[in-house]
């Protein structure tokens, strides 16, 4: 009970964003009207995954330095939940969009996703994919842990730039984007948001994030048995 | 410079010289490949299809031409390498290799998209320049990806997975900053800025190389 109280904290801190998150009052904007909603959980699952893959890229990292399979099965494990994540963050925001922002006539979904940041979030998703796919192409374990902890290393830090500074040098529709080249990538939670939907916002992110890490620690937890001679500690 | 890294790259050179059969190859496959573009579309393409068409040819080149640099190498080669040399004194011998042999590449396929595509350039010269800098950091990159692609099995597919989505962001900032060679304006400062954006990624992926290589030689 002592250890479990992230994860109490996670389901009441959700219950309190579905709750909230449908029935508090929004500001009235033109074009988004209720769809802003989606904030409490569309911004949320992007940043769970930033998270997820942080946590990959150190236990990667952790792996070079220590070459303990453990640590591999970390690695692998966040990225799996990470790139769900990233698939639901994908969705949610193409849902959103397809609302929102075809507003034009003779405008077609596949004319809005070459969005800088849409680009972004699905080299996210293309590279986790090839990861994934790298490691079902070993048959020797621990040749796969660390061939790829090199890929997942190189991956994020190529990701960094792709996600954080390059949308930031051209326009975008995607709010948060005022300008042709200012603003934050996403979102400027601070001055763009409504007081109480902050109230609300900021405990939905810290409640994704916490059950992302939840899931995962469970997928780390069976692969960790399956694993279990293999693991001579 | 290091010693043992010029003659790990002269070695490289006179393997290509004396086996002729693949750096011919991949000329021929330039050559082909602009060819069927050049029998594809109209006479006068668009300046924005034939630059995206030139970087997406620029990319597929290096799959090719970077992607056997690790595959060339037999198992009992690399444990002669790893008792006469350092990983990192292999690993700048190869990257300066792939350099040189893409930098000749994207030359030549300049030179043909020129000959047989028609010339939409304003500024040939400015141009050149962008396609030897984007020439050198797809390069980078896919050394690297040859190196991860060589420890697995099946490589060539590989390295096309892997290699793709990171090379994404820099393909998007270098078919923007071409666009200022066909004479679209810019606002002030940004070529500058694109350009220090590929550089700084570029360094980015040398040091990594650097970093990590050591623990992909080790078997």
């Amino acid at each position: 009970m002592k250890k479990s109280w992230w994860k109490i904290l996670s389901f009441v801190i959700l219950v309190y964003t579905v709750v909230a998150g449908f029935l508090s009052k929004v500001p009235d904007l033109p074009i988004i009207h209720q769809s802003i909603r989606n904030l409490y959980f569309h911004v949320c699952m992007w940043f769970a995954m930033m998270v997820m893959f942080i946590i990959s890229f150190i236990y990667s990292i952790k792996y070079l330095s220590s070459s303990k399979y453990k640590n591999d099965i970390y690695a692998s494990g966040y990225a799996s939940v990470g790139i769900y994540l990233g698939l639901l963050g994908y969705i949610t925001g193409a849902i959103w969009a397809n609302y929102t922002w075809l507003t034009d006539q003779n405008q077609s979904l596949g004319s809005i996703l070459k969005e800088p940041k849409l680009i972004g979030a699905a080299i996210a998703i293309l590279i986790y994919g090839a990861y994934f796919v790298l490691r079902g192409s070993f048959t020797d374990i621990d040749k796969k842990a660390r061939v790829t902890a090199v890929y997942n290393i190189f991956a994020f830090a190529m990701l960094f730039p792709s996600i954080w500074i390059i949308p930031r040098m051209v326009g975008s529709l995607h709010p948060g984007a005022p300008g042709s080249d200012s603003g934050n990538p996403a979102l400027n939670a601070q001055n763009d948001l409504d007081a109480g939907m902050r109230m609300i916002f900021w405990p939905a992110v810290i409640g994704w994030c916490l059950l992302s890490t939840w899931i995962a620690t469970l997928r780390i937890r069976i692969q960790l048995l399956k694993d279990k001679t293999l693991l001579n500690e | 410079m290091n010693k043992r890294v010029l003659s790990l790259l002269k070695k490289d050179i006179l393997l290509e010289f004396r086996q002729k059969h693949t750096f011919y190859g991949i000329i021929l496959y330039i050559a082909s490949t602009v060819f069927v573009i050049y029998l594809s579309i109209p006479d006068k393409p668009d300046a924005v299809i034939w630059n995206s068409l030139f970087w997406v040819i620029q990319l597929f080149i290096c799959v090719n031409a970077v992607a056997k640099s690790f595959l060339a190498e037999s198992k009992g080669r690399m444990l002669y390498y790893f008792s006469i040399t350092s990983p990192v004194e292999y690993i700048i011998s190869k990257i300066l290799y792939n350099a040189v042999l893409m930098l000749i590449m994207s030359s030549i396929t300049l030179l043909l998209f020129l000959l047989l595509l028609s010339n939409p350039l304003n500024n040939s010269l400015q141009f050149t320049g962008i396609v030897l800098l984007g020439g050198l950091s797809i390069s980078f990159v896919f050394t690297l990806m040859s190196a991860i692609a060589a420890k697995a099995q099946q490589n060539a597919a590989l390295i096309a997975i892997m290699g793709f989505p990171l090379i994404i962001p820099q393909l998007m900032v270098l078919i923007k900053l071409s666009k200022a060679a066909f004479g679209e304006v810019f606002k002030q400062g940004m070529v500058l800025q694109l350009t220090g954006l590929i550089i700084g990624l570029d360094v980015l992926v040398l040091a990594l190389a650097l970093v990590l290589f050591p623990y992909l030689w080790k078997d």
